[in-house]
């Protein structure tokens, strides 16, 4: 069935099968591949993105489940060549190896940002305790967040 | 993993989706947040062939003042649960459960309806619910009906929610005062308990429910009982196991579970007494 | 050296940070089809029938085929390689990419389905009818050796090799039998799920005009790859081209030759169409080889101070069903690190390898690395009980070279250690730490009968990096050598192009090999652009693993631009008309001694190369060098690391509170890599003491295959880390570099569960196995109290 949303700021469309994951479609239909997957189980949150500006998993959302909603992707946050201030944080704190689990960390870490603006270090920790990375041991990934908060970090 | 092929049928109010359901029968299953049902479905461990999808009826997202309860709306997502100023006044345990779900982005997405109707023994808030005297509203083709929290978990994943019924409303009464406390005991946060305590004293009035402690949702009843005949609170929280079945998995064998509901029941009546 | 040993953000990161950057499933081509997989239920059966005609049938399937039909599509020139036959007689059961007659460990694959979509692999694979005759199972290392099912059902055992190593026995059997002191223990090196967070998968693309495929693959070692694809399908290696994208992490997971890369490779080399497969996370604990798998008896001999005498080793090691690339070396790259930091003079070390029908075993990181630090390092801790004196104590005592520095030491393992400096690093672990503070607090909440219980466990590890010298493999058995190949050129412009060997995914090569060749050549790292991971463009490699990738890899970049200045220098010189000998570089400009007017920087002398108008007779016109730099020996980094962790007494939850590690890995290229390095290899150490393990019941069923059940840590369960080095430059490398990748996890899983035994050695508890889940934690605590009450208590 036909699936309209707004990806980024621009409408796009596509007829899918309605078992479509957000993620596949973001991927397979609109080419937006800078979303991974990283498990099947809702566990690892490699596959964050925003809808209506609040991270969501997008392999446990189904794509007609999102129609008419608007999301965001790590493709729509650095604007102009200018990285966004959470991926210019990770950048500076070193907060990504591979970059695999990067994408929906930064998304996450903005929502988290966007519902607590000045959070604790225990709070980053709490409030990423749903997306996995094998590379960093989050040391970094946490002092990345803080700064970006204009925390200490 | 990916769900095996099926029929989306979208409706937009609680009547259309239970014509939906009559029409369809068993071979259909209401999809909310999507957060218990999708996961089973990408195992395949659930293959409807019929979704129904009614995570867009707009008048089911709501939490409001019903004088002696808070009625909350099924299609609430968690973060709104966790959030809501009237909840963390008057019921602050299910605002703090409800922050205890999943993980953030879980509780963007997941309502209380669908974790409720889900029944599942190892999550948090059915444990809340029974814990505070809640009930749930059943619509049906003959109408709604009032089931009480008590009445609600039926079996492994079971409800009383018929199977032409939709859940549409959770009512909480009020408890401002009331000491509260939830335990939940898992190896990373973002995991489901291996063992939790949902514990509300009010009045010597007390509601003590246990997560994972058998193949349903629990209320810890020889605790109440003990509590309400005056016992203290170490020879209340002994009797936490009683007449459990905890499961055996990684995380614990049901000797291990059982000695946890006790240091856990006994940590959550004395804080709900603090 | 300006550049090098000065933090420098990461060039890398800015296509990683925007979702620019490719990783296999993100690339796709016109007509590709995708790849299902049938995988077996059942750990140990009979194939006696596969039903392909109900998927076959299906809207959008292409083809479908079971082993005995890839077979007689005479695909295979041999089976899947094992690199490492580490003895004349190891069994080595043959094992093609898919299941023909009888299957090994669940999740074999049984069948293979080609389809349009994504999702219709999936449906089609599942409707594959396939029925299967059990067999007896072999579900663990102590069913392989003790039981009576085997695992192959034409073996009549499932020992697949003795490896022994005792340089001396006489000597050993002196030490031990003189010992005042002796400690015997028992380990168990459970098995691990890699978990890097991007899957495996595969895109093969033949050319339009036939005869050459590409083989996109998420792969450590691309280079590898191509020569074994080669092997065992036939095609010519010329034929091949192999590219590793963006690789989103490996960890030793991504560093074998799997079923999947070479049925994508022959099936689009036979089709003339692109095939494509990703594995999916559940997938993959049976997909992809697991780590670990090893039951360790270790035994140490003491005189009357704790001063080592001898250490004796046995490993049972668990090969899981097939050999892989190097599966049954893994438990041998430890076997030489199992006397630690430490003087014995007598040592001894055998290993048996075992087949089970679980998945197959093969590296992950620290690789063989971690279960020695785990086993010296938990010993020691014994023998400091037993001494009578604290774990930093004990291990002071025994000290290479009583803690000081060294050079070039050989030790009873018959290796010769780099270099060396001991004490220093761990007075700076114990002063960072807090180590005194913390044993104060742990004396008062003692005295205060409290139920949380504070733990302080040490530990103090060497590696084995830069793997490796081609002439030690060579003695070791292995098939291929350990060098890595680096070219270095000028563009005419004056950018500088490195070609490298090395395979990254994740580590950061293209911003410590710019920094290495800026230092050198005295251009801008931004100037630098680093080309890996590739055959058609990086042909000569032998990939990453083993933290080689600095200390061979990077050796290499550094001499081939020592190599760029000889050259670069005679043309300065012949322009200058000066004597080569009397130019000084320095900053990226050559200079004639005495003559400060008369300079060139390089980049001009790169142009004077491209334009050949003005060159020494005979020299030919390009600035560029090539080395292939063949280590003359490994390198050893060490440190020290201390562990803080609380345990509940109540619930068993142990809950890690603090971290210190003071690493040394030489001289450091990029201080900010090298304690991100450190940072998530602690962090996976500390995974395998307090949360992971694949764990299977007797049917050989996996039963936590997923990330809900396999507990790979997030940030909520791990504290920030205080990080330190010390600086012992390595003698085997001009740099002194040594490497770093795999420090973290061989220093934490020991220095956890030290700290874990520490807290609860008042009750008499003095081993905890791995994962020490709260589970776990309070049965040992139910039973040391049990112990104490019917009189065996202190």
């Amino acid at each position: 069935m036909q699936v309209e949303v707004t990806v980024n700021g621009q409408a796009k469309s596509a007829d899918v099968e309605p078992r479509t994951l957000l993620v596949h479609f973001l991927r397979d239909e609109l080419g937006l591949t800078g979303t991974n997957v990283g498990c099947d189980t809702s566990s690892c949150g490699a596959c964050t993105v925003h809808i209506g500006g609040e991270s969501v998993k997008s392999c446990t959302v189904l794509a007609v489940q999102a129609r008419g909603e608007d999301i965001t992707t790590i493709e729509g946050m650095a604007s102009d060549g200018v990285l966004h201030p959470m991926q210019q944080a990770f950048m500076e704190c070193h907060g990504l190896q591979c970059g695999y689990c990067t994408p929906g960390m930064v998304m996450a870490a903005t929502s988290l940002l966007s519902e607590n603006p000045s959070p604790t270090e225990a709070d980053v920790r709490e409030g990423l305790e749903g997306n996995l990375c094998r590379c960093t041991g989050y040391h970094n990934i946490v002092k990345a967040v803080l700064q970006a908060s204009g925390g200490q970090s | 993993m990916i769900p095996a092929a099926f029929d989306y049928v979208e409706v937009d109010s609680a009547e259309a989706a239970i014509a939906a359901l009559g029409q369809h029968g068993d071979e259909a299953k209401l999809m909310a947040g999507g957060h218990s049902l999708l996961p089973l479905m990408k195992f395949r461990l659930a293959s409807p062939s019929v979704v129904i999808d009614i995570g867009r009826i707009a008048d089911l997202s709501y939490i409001n003042d019903a004088g002696d309860h808070v009625a909350i709306g099924a299609l609430t997502k968690h973060r709104a649960v966790e959030t809501n100023e009237l909840l963390k006044s008057q019921v602050p345990m299910l605002a703090h459960v409800a922050s205890q779900v999943g993980d953030p982005s879980v509780r963007h997405r997941g309502t209380i309806g669908g974790s409720i109707a889900h029944g599942d023994p190892a999550s948090d808030l059915p444990a809340a619910l029974l814990a505070l005297g809640g009930s749930v509203v059943a619509k049906g083709p003959n109408g709604d009906r009032v089931i009480p929290a008590a009445d609600l978990f039926t079996g492994f994943l079971e409800t009383a929610v018929a199977s032409d019924e939709m859940l549409t409303e959770i009512r909480v009464p009020k408890a401002a005062g009331a000491g509260w406390s939830y335990q939940k005991f898992n190896r990373r946060a973002q995991d489901w308990a291996s063992v939790g305590v949902a514990a509300v004293r009010n009045n010597g009035a007390s509601g003590v429910a246990l997560v994972n402690m058998g193949p349903t949702p629990v209320v810890a009843t020889a605790v109440q009982d003990a509590l309400a005949s005056g016992a203290d609170v170490e020879a209340a929280a002994a009797l936490a196991a009683d007449g459990m079945s905890p499961p055996d998995d990684l995380n614990g064998d049901p000797a291990y579970r059982a000695h946890l509901a006790q240091v856990l029941v006994k940590r959550a009546l004395t804080e709900a007494a603090a | 050296m300006t550049v090098m040993g000065t933090p420098r953000l990461r060039k890398e990161d800015p296509k990683l940070l925007t979702g620019e950057n490719k990783f296999v499933d993100d690339i796709h081509v016109p007509g590709e089809l995708w790849m299902g997989m049938v995988r077996s239920p059942m750990a140990h059966a009979r194939v006696t029938s596969v039903d392909t005609s109900v998927a076959a049938g299906m809207d959008g399937v292409h083809a479908v085929y079971t082993g005995a039909e890839l077979n007689d599509m005479g695909l295979w020139a041999a089976p899947l390689p094992c690199a490492w036959p580490v003895t004349d007689d190891m069994v080595n059961p043959p094992h093609y990419p898919v299941a023909a007659e009888e299957v090994h460990h669940v999740g074999e694959i049984v069948a293979v389905v080609l389809a349009d979509t994504r999702y219709g692999a999936v449906d089609a694979a599942e409707v594959v009818e396939v029925e299967y005759e059990p067999l007896p199972v072999v579900p663990s290392i102590a069913a392989a050796r003790d039981g009576d099912a085997v695992a192959h059902s034409d073996l009549d055992s499932n020992k697949a090799y003795h490896w022994p190593l005792i340089p001396d026995p006489d000597a050993l059997e002196a030490a031990f039998a003189s010992a005042t002191h002796t400690i015997k223990a028992e380990f168990e090196q459970q098995r691990l799920i890699p978990a890097a967070m991007e899957p495996r998968g595969v895109l093969a693309v033949p050319s339009p005009a036939g005869g050459d495929v590409t083989l996109y693959s998420a792969t450590q070692v691309p280079h590898i790859l191509k020569v074994m694809i080669a092997a065992t399908t036939g095609l010519s290696e010329s034929k091949l081209r192999i590219v590793a994208p963006a690789v989103g992490g490996g960890f030793g997971a991504k560093l074998n030759v799997n079923p999947d890369e070479l049925l994508s490779v022959t099936l689009a080399n036979k089709l003339g169409r692109a095939i494509r497969w990703t594995e999916t996370r559940s997938e993959a604990a049976f997909s992809t080889h697991q780590g670990r798998g090893q039951l360790q008896t270790i035994e140490l001999a003491a005189d009357g101070d704790g001063k080592l005498t001898g250490v004796r080793v046995h490993l049972d090691a668990d090969m899981g069903a097939y050999m892989m690339l190097i599966t049954p070396g893994v438990p041998l790259l430890g076997s030489f690190l199992y006397t630690g930091v430490y003087d014995v003079p007598a040592f001894g070390f055998t290993c048996d390898g075992y087949f089970t029908n679980l998945t197959p075993t093969d590296a992950y990181r620290g690789a063989g690395r971690p279960e020695a630090s785990y086993a010296i390092e938990r010993a020691m801790d014994l023998l400091a009980n037993e001494v009578g004196v604290g774990p930093d104590e004990i291990r002071r005592r025994n000290y290479l070279a009583g803690g000081g520095h060294f050079e070039n030491l050989e030790t009873a393992s018959t290796l010769v250690f780099d270099s060396g400096h001991y004490s220093p690093n761990l007075d700076a672990a114990l002063e960072l730490s807090g180590y005194d503070q913390l044993r104060a607090e742990q004396a008062k909440r003692r005295a205060d009968g409290d139920t949380k219980h504070l733990g302080i466990g040490l530990c103090t590890y060497v590696e084995i990096c830069g793997l490796a010298p081609s002439r030690a493999l060579g003695g070791l058995n292995y098939g291929a050598g350990g060098w890595e190949h680096a070219t270095v050129r000028f563009l005419p412009t004056g950018k500088v192009e490195v070609v490298s060997g090395s395979t990254p995914h994740g580590q950061g090569h293209e911003t410590a090999w710019s920094m290495i060749v800026a230092d050198k050549l005295g251009v801008d790292p931004d100037d630098v652009t680093v080309l890996h991971s590739d055959t058609a463009i990086s042909p000569l490699g032998l990939d990453t693993y083993g933290s080689r990738s600095l200390s061979v890899g990077g050796v290499a970049i550094a001499v081939a631009c020592d190599k760029v200045i000889d050259k670069a220098r005679e043309i300065a010189a012949h322009q200058l008309e000066a004597n080569p000998d009397d130019l000084d570089f320095e900053a990226g400009t050559f200079a004639v001694k005495g003559s400060p007017d008369k300079t060139m920087p390089i980049q001009a002398v790169a142009f004077g190369a491209f334009t050949a108008h003005d060159l020494p007779d005979g020299m030919e016109p390009n600035l560029q060098e090539q080395v292939t730099w063949d280590p003359p020996n490994f390198a050893f980094p060490f440190g020290s690391h201390v562990a803080v962790v609380e345990v509940d007494e109540e619930t068993g939850g142990v809950e890690l509170l603090d971290y210190t590690a003071i690493d040394d890995c030489g001289n450091q290229v990029n201080p900010l890599i090298v304690e991100g390095q450190v940072h998530g290899g602690i962090v996976q150490g500390v995974a395998q003491a307090l949360w992971e393990g694949a764990s299977y019941d007797a049917d050989g069923n996996c039963r936590n295959p997923s990330l809900l059940d396999y507990l790979v840590p997030s940030a909520a369960e791990v504290p920030n880390m205080k990080l330190g080095s010390t600086t012992t430059p390595s003698t085997s490398n001009p740099l002194g570099v040594k490497g770093v990748g795999e420090a973290g996890t061989i220093g934490s899983a020991a220095a956890v569960i030290n700290a874990v035994c520490d807290a609860l050695s008042p009750m008499g508890i003095t081993d905890m196995p791995m994962p020490a889940s709260p589970a776990t934690v309070w049965n040992a605590i139910q039973q040391a109290k049990n112990n104490n009450e019917n009189g065996g208590g202190q």
